[in-house]
């Protein structure tokens, strides 16, 4: 069985992502487009240039939107879903038609506007009536990532009054970040008794445990390696790329502890093992993550190798993750400041990722980052998508 | 010998009663709650009626209610899938009188006679509605009670039986209407109920040549109390003859109520005893039942006496009244389709999951290749409605779609005793997160998900064992 990598074969030579938020204004189409024209700018290519697209979605289940959108004349496009790690799996896909050597320069894109489907949350759950797929009876997704937080106070022996105080830390870092970012949907930092404070949503999860849903949209552009240099010189390489599907067993088995997510620790294996990782937290400089909801990213820190199993709490505490801690996880605001159109978030983490390569990001600037990482998790703890991405500078 | 093999009741948890906010009878009623109906009620007590028994040995199913589900579909069918009885059996619903319960008992004992089956199970239920405040709606409860019917092994034969038919208006429901109407209260009872009864009863005896001394308990439809205690005199019946017919703690349960007081009678019963069972509506039943033997060798069921034991006192008349008025729009979620539920519902009903033969691994919903092992269509189905289960994990949803007086709705990963995890919400529940604890053992109840597209959504749920709330204070 031969599972091959990624490493130093691909690059990305520019980017585009939109600001996120509640785009009442603009169109799916507006936003891919503007996506999109600033990718192709940062890339200095023209419309002409790109060969082939793969497209993320979850609610344009259509590929064809996108070639009559951007115009692109009989090129193929290929619209990908996979749950919330849909705009990493399309720029997975790309990179791999790259790699294979069919294309010179494509183009992944992700767009999502879900703020026109009438849904103030997720959706997901509601109602489960005998006759549909999944049989869920109650709740969304903070339902189903507040069974995680039940368990993780249970397997650790956590009173609310200790545990509420860690979750609310991360929303407090990610808001803060996200306070940085023009480009965020909620652009204010909280305090933390304000995460403490808010309405219970599922205990728990108050209000600020969870992400916000938006609209948005983010492009890259992908070349071959050894062709990133006629493109610009401070192009990023992908060095690893990983992406697991649960079968459901910890809905199924007992034996399934509910306080971490299997698919990002075999995600993240791939990744790792492709791009010669073998201390992430020492080797890693920045980390977008799946902050769907706070108690997510918690495991999220235990599953990618960023802190030792249960160890993330007093990691936490003593800042590790924060902007300026040792490795910086969600330097642009995460989703808890961007929400979440699921099938645009992956590419807008990769955007974070590139531009604080270059040195491009502002006041969330880090110090000369050299390895960075883009991670989702998608459906529910017990079985998902796992996707894990690491991006190096050029070298 | 044809006559009772088991027999089995449901009382709902939930009473109206001192302590409920704008409630201004002195007596308690059991009240269904809002994923509760007639089927929800009958399913429950044709399952505590059957016990452990091989449920493949059921060959019908008789569903009597004033109150069910559709006006045109068959409930019967719906009840024998959830109870998971064969798909070659008698299936009829026995509609539209207060008389259904015992007219359906009879018709049962008639069709095991005539050998077109050797074990029939009548379940008898209803959630009659009155206007809100007035003397009917102090009167009705909710409950249910399922009698399993059969040639052989019984805990009591029918002895005799008699039915008189009497067209009359005195309580009635037009076919478009939510509550029960009735005619001027002195009329309706003098020249019904109390006229009727003592006639009919009477008319029994003579036939049988019994008299009033001969019974043992007599277990009496009642209007109301006090019409009940009238008629009981009528009758020359002393007050250790009568079966305690639970107006002050549960109210008259229309269809079910002659049954669940058989029920009760049957659940204090010694052999030899003689029990007469009386129904009334547009006339009335008369059946005599002669306790046996095997009534000493017979395992209780949780019957009557366990579900009006275990009880919770509800807060509020108001929210009570908004368990028949959802505060939501009821097509909002869209309705189930009716092709994957016929596709679906052998499995969903019975709450039956799969397992693998070759590793054992109970799991839910089934499975074709194996979660454990992952051989491929090598599994057995399973039945877990009657397997108990543990609290995996549990959250508190504050923005679930049940109504207010429900939140926060709890939603759990249950892990059965036989293996096999699933998701399932829980009922039932007591009011704190401390009530709920990891690990809290749980079993599973038929109920109705909140409705859409013009069918009721029937479903499990978890809840904790009924049991549990038999010390609870009333407050």
């Amino acid at each position: 069985m031969a599972v091959g990598t990624i490493k130093d074969q691909t690059a990305v030579v520019g980017m585009g992502c939109v600001k996120f938020g509640e785009n009442w204004e603009q169109s799916a189409s507006d936003m891919m487009i503007d996506a999109a024209y600033e990718a192709y700018e940062d890339a200095g290519i023209e419309p002409k240039d790109i060969e082939a697209v793969w497209f993320g979605s979850t609610q344009i289940a259509l590929g064809e939107p996108l070639a009559y959108n951007l115009k692109l004349d009989y090129k193929p496009v290929t619209r990908i879903e996979n749950l919330c790690a849909t705009a990493t799996d399309a720029f997975r896909n790309a990179c791999f038609a790259v790699a294979a050597g069919m294309y010179d320069v494509v183009m992944a894109l992700g767009c999502e506007k879900l703020k026109d489907t009438g849904h103030g949350g997720l959706g997901g759950g509601g109602g489960g009536a005998p006759g549909t797929m999944l049989m869920v009876p109650s709740g969304g997704p903070f339902t189903a990532f507040s069974r995680m937080a039940n368990r993780y106070m249970e397997h650790y022996g956590w009173t609310y009054e200790e545990f509420k105080p860690i979750l609310a830390k991360i929303a407090v870092k990610n808001h803060y970040n996200g306070s940085l970012n023009p480009k965020a949907h909620f652009q204010m930092a909280i305090t933390e008794e304000q995460a403490i404070n808010a309405p219970m949503m599922a205990w728990p999860l108050g209000l600020y445990d969870c992400c916000g849903v938006s609209d948005g949209s983010a492009a890259a552009i992908i070349t071959r390696a050894d062709m990133a240099k006629s493109f610009r010189d401070d192009y990023t390489l992908v060095k690893g790329v990983g992406l697991a599907v649960g079968s459901r067993q910890g809905w199924l088995q007992q034996s399934y502890d509910m306080v971490h997510m299997e698919e990002t620790i075999r995600a993240a294996q791939q990744a790792y093992e492709q791009a010669g990782i073998k201390d992430p937290y020492k080797e890693i400089d920045l980390a977008e993550v799946h902050d769907c909801f706070s108690i997510t990213e918690l495991v999220i820190m235990e599953d990618l190798g960023f802190a030792p199993r249960g160890g993330a709490p007093e990691y936490v505490k003593e800042g590790r993750f924060q902007l300026d801690g040792d490795l910086a996880v969600n330097p642009d605001g995460g989703l808890k400041s961007f929400g979440h159109p699921i099938g645009a978030s992956g590419l807008r983490m990769l955007y974070e990722i590139y531009k604080q390569m270059q040195g491009k990001a502002g006041p969330r600037q880090r110090k000369n980052p050299t390895l960075g990482l883009t991670h989702n998790f998608g459906l529910n703890p017990g079985s998902g998508v796992g996707s894990v991405t690491i991006i190096g500078q050029r070298d | 010998m044809v006559g009772i093999v088991s027999y089995g009741a449901y009382v709902p948890l939930r009473r109206l009663g001192k302590g409920t906010q704008g409630w201004r009878s002195p007596n308690e009623k059991a009240v269904a709650y809002y994923d509760e109906d007639s089927m929800t009620m009958a399913v429950a007590a044709a399952i505590d009626c059957l016990g452990d028994m091989d449920r493949e040995t059921v060959d019908g199913l008789y569903f009597a209610s004033t109150t069910g589900p559709y006006k045109e579909k068959l409930s019967a069918t719906t009840a024998a899938c959830a109870v998971d009885l064969r798909r070659d059996i008698l299936t009829a619903d026995c509609v539209d009188s207060l008389r259904a319960g015992t007219g359906a008992l009879r018709m049962a004992a008639d069709t095991v006679k005539a050998g077109s089956a050797k074990k029939l199970m009548v379940t008898a239920s209803d959630c009659r509605l009155a206007a809100p405040g007035s003397n009917l709606d102090q009167i009705f409860g909710d409950g249910a009670a399922a009698l399993l019917i059969g040639d052989s092994d019984v805990i009591a034969s029918l002895e005799a039986s008699y039915s008189v038919s009497n067209e009359l208006f005195d309580f009635w429901r037009v076919d478009t209407g939510k509550f029960v109407r009735t005619w001027e209260d002195r009329w309706v009872q003098e020249e019904g109920y109390l006229k009727v009864i003592p006639q009919v009863v009477g008319e029994f005896y003579k036939k049988y040549n019994l008299s009033p001394k001969d019974i043992t308990k007599v277990a009496l439809y009642g209007n109301n109390q006090r019409r009940h205690g009238q008629t009981v005199k009528k009758l020359g019946l002393e007050p250790e003859q009568v079966q305690e017919p639970f107006f002050t703690t549960m109210g008259n349960t229309g269809t079910a109520y002659a049954l669940m007081q058989l029920v009760a009678a049957l659940e204090d019963a010694k052999p030899g005893d003689k029990i007469l069972c009386v129904g009334y509506g547009d006339g009335a039943d008369v059946l005599l039942f002669q306790v046996t033997d095997a009534i000493t060798n017979y395992t209780p069921r949780r019957g009557m006496k366990t579900h009006l034991a275990a009880k919770t006192i509800f807060p509020s008349y108001q929210q009570y009244f908004g368990f028949h008025h959802e505060g939501r729009d009821p097509d909002a979620g869209g309705g189930p389709s009716a092709s994957a539920l016929a596709r679906e519902v052998p499995d969903i009903y019975p709450l039956r999951g799969t397992k693998c033969r070759k590793c054992g691994t109970v799991q839910y919903p089934p499975q074709r290749v194996c979660t454990n092992c992952h051989t491929k269509d090598e599994m057995d189905s399973f039945r877990l409605s009657d397997k108990r289960a543990k609290i995996f994990t549990r959250v508190l949803d504050y923005a679930a779609p049940v109504p207010g007086y429900e939140m926060p709705a709890v939603d759990l990963l249950i892990d059965w005793e036989c293996g096999g995890r699933a998701n399932f919400s829980l009922t039932d529940k007591k009011p704190n997160l401390e009530d709920i604890p990891m690990g809290m053992e749980v079993e599973m109840t038929f109920r109705k998900l909140l409705a859409g597209g013009g069918i009721h959504h029937y479903w499990w749920k978890a809840m904790p064992i009924r049991e549990s709330w038999q010390e609870k204070e009333d407050n």
